[in-house]
């Protein structure tokens, strides 16, 4: 790590086909000290972008090693991995998130490989959710329920990945962010989705508490484990933990009632008729709630715009309201 | 457990704060539910619906009620009896009402898995028994929060065995207290056992359905079906023991075995003692 600039100064960004990916980048551009952007994704950016490099690249990022060799970046912001189940087949959930990581990997430890941090966006899937659970996980904490779908097993599976790779590559910093459920209306997770919806799914008898993460508050925090050179694992969500008819009420929705019993049975007809699809890492959710402690990435300095129930508030207004907020360069040395 | 310095690589993290107490939302709420699932508005419902109960049908009655510390978190630890125990509502009741102080109560993670009753129980202060939950609420919150070290094993056991402590867990609730640097506060609970005796378990039963025990209780063989909602009116007392201060070192990663189990071992005797004194003292189950 010797002669290394103190801030990062040529990074790359993963998935910046995707709106996480996309809007990264788009904060690095108008940051003057950030002296090259470059992304990678299967498909071009949908986010407007003006200089940054863009290489496109399989599902599997299997071309990633020539790309960090030939431009010389130094930190790389890993936002590719596929985070809703709902979005993505079972196949290409292996190749995006696991095999896509292990090239990254192997990418950054080549001879001749000039990165010092890589920054991860997962997810608090990783925690998953039951009656056995703390009420707020903190990142030590190990999950009391055995994985049982493939979005939760891909991401176990990449976070085991990046603890070997810490191991053998100490010099290089690790941050992996756990974020919670996403509301936004470009950003979002299935339960954020579905209070869009004009009766939200909740099962009989059940009030879970939630706690979201605002969409613009997600690329805040990627910038800010960027800029401040994090190393370690932060859960990413905001204050408050509501129950799940409270923030149903807060986005102006009625609840639409789901048997308690055969939930997966009864939801499996709107799921082929693409109505509604709550996988089972969701309906988990739905039953017992998942809270997370976001004071360690808070004790690092960062602070949240949105509180949940802001953020859905948030979620539902945005519709009425053109401008909205949009994340500043300044977020990236904040 | 969230502890301080929490960065595992270290170095590059600055703590500027280490903020223990966790924040609420301050943005727009529709109610008044805390992060906990415990809602004010509902307990003052149940306090409504309890009172009547706790003054003339149990006419509970405290010894020593000034020990329950009126600020700073502390572990209230009780024994526990009754097929379907009404010693934890009662204790909330009392203390909610008499002090004025929330009081959160840690029970089986069963309550969690059911429809309804579960939600109910968790607005009126219901807290899964996980350690991280009892450390947040005691050290990060400094609430009350009652235990009953017992378990299952205290409700289910049958009338025979009334007023004989069953084991206490392996020490957790000490060890927890230990960490979070809060007092244990022993109550000993004299009445509960008469309120539903338990005369048979079904283990098989049991087993079948996933619970701690199925009984057959007194209350089932006089009222029948009706028997599962009516405790009977046994004089209920409380007895406040002097509170359990541990002089260690909060927050550390683990205490010695062997001193946890001797002060969860003092603590049951000293609530075995109580218990004994206050039946040898007792003329009447109904009466006191």
């Amino acid at each position: 790590m010797t002669g290394r600039a103190e801030r990062p100064q040529r990074i790359l960004v993963t998935g910046v086909g995707s709106y996480w990916g996309g809007s990264v980048a788009q904060a690095l551009e108008s940051d003057p000290d950030v002296e090259a952007v470059i992304g990678v994704d299967t498909s071009e950016p949908t986010i407007p972008l003006e200089r940054t490099e863009f290489f496109r690249t399989d599902e599997s990022f299997s071309t990633l090693g020539d790309v960090v060799a030939a431009t010389d970046v130094d930190t790389v912001v890993h936002a590719a991995l596929a985070v809703d189940s709902t979005r993505m087949a079972d196949q290409r959930l292996h190749e995006n998130n696991v095999i896509g990581t292990l090239n990254l990997l192997a990418a950054l430890s080549q001879d001749g490989s000039s990165v010092g941090g890589v920054v991860v966006k997962s997810s608090a899937l990783v925690y998953g959710a039951g009656p056995r659970d703390p009420y707020f996980f903190d990142e030590d904490a190990r999950r009391s329920t055995r994985p049982r779908t493939r979005i939760e097993r891909t991401l176990l599976e990449v976070e085991s990945q990046l603890r070997d790779f810490v191991e053998e590559r100490p010099e290089v910093r690790v941050a992996v962010l756990r974020f919670g459920d996403v509301v936004g209306n470009r950003g979002h997770t299935p339960l954020g989705r579905a209070l869009t919806l004009p009766a939200v799914p909740q099962i009989l008898g059940f009030d879970p508490l939630l706690q979201f993460v605002e969409q613009t508050d997600v690329v805040r925090a990627l910038l800010f484990a960027t800029g401040r050179r994090l190393s370690g694992a932060y859960n990413v969500a905001a204050d408050g933990r509501l129950p799940w008819s409270e923030l149903i009420t807060l986005a102006g929705r009625v609840p639409m009632f789901l048997p308690p019993l055969f939930t997966g049975v009864a939801l499996g007809p709107l799921a082929q008729a693409h109505v509604l699809d709550l996988p089972l890492e969701v309906r988990q959710v739905l039953r017992y709630g998942r809270g997370l402690d976001n004071r360690r990435l808070k004790a690092a300095g960062y602070t949240y715009r949105y509180t949940t129930s802001e953020a859905v508030l948030a979620q539902s207004q945005v519709r009425r309201k053109s401008s909205r907020r949009s994340v500043h360069s300044s977020e990236v040395r904040a | 457990m969230p502890v301080e310095g929490a960065n595992p690589r270290g170095g590059e993290l600055i703590h500027l704060r280490q903020p223990s107490q966790p924040e609420p939302d301050a943005g727009p709420r529709r109610s008044d539910v805390d992060g906990w699932g415990r809602s004010q508005r509902v307990r003052d419902v149940f306090a409504r619906l309890y009172e009547p109960l706790y003054r003339h049908w149990f006419r509970v009655e405290w010894e020593g009620l000034d020990k329950v510390p009126t600020d700073g978190g502390a572990l209230l630890v009780a024994n526990h009896a009754g097929a379907i125990p009404v010693d934890a509502p009662l204790l909330m009741h009392g203390i909610e009402t008499e002090l004025g102080r929330p009081v959160y109560g840690l029970a089986d993670r069963l309550f969690r898995t059911l429809p309804v009753a579960g939600t109910i129980w968790a607005r009126a202060g219901g807290v899964a028994a996980h350690p991280d939950n009892a450390y947040r609420l005691l050290h990060d919150e400094r609430a009350l929060t009652l235990d009953f070290p017992e378990g299952t094993k205290g409700t289910g056991k049958l009338f025979t065995e009334r007023y004989q402590l069953q084991r206490f867990g392996r020490g957790g609730f000490v060890e927890i207290a230990m960490r979070a640097g809060v007092p244990v506060v022993p109550i000993a609970v004299m009445g509960s056992e008469e309120t539903m005796p338990t005369i048979a378990r079904f283990e098989a039963a049991a087993r079948l359905l996933g619970v701690p025990y199925v009984p057959l209780t007194a209350n089932m063989l006089l009222l029948g079906p009706l028997g599962l909602f009516t405790p009977f009116p046994a004089k209920i007392r409380f007895r406040v023991l002097d509170p359990v201060r541990f002089d260690v070192k909060p927050d550390q990663p683990r205490y010695p075995k062997g001193r946890v189990h001797t002060e969860a071992e003092a603590i049951r005797a000293a609530l075995q003692q109580a218990l004994n004194d206050m039946l040898a003292a007792r003329q009447s189950v109904w009466l006191g």
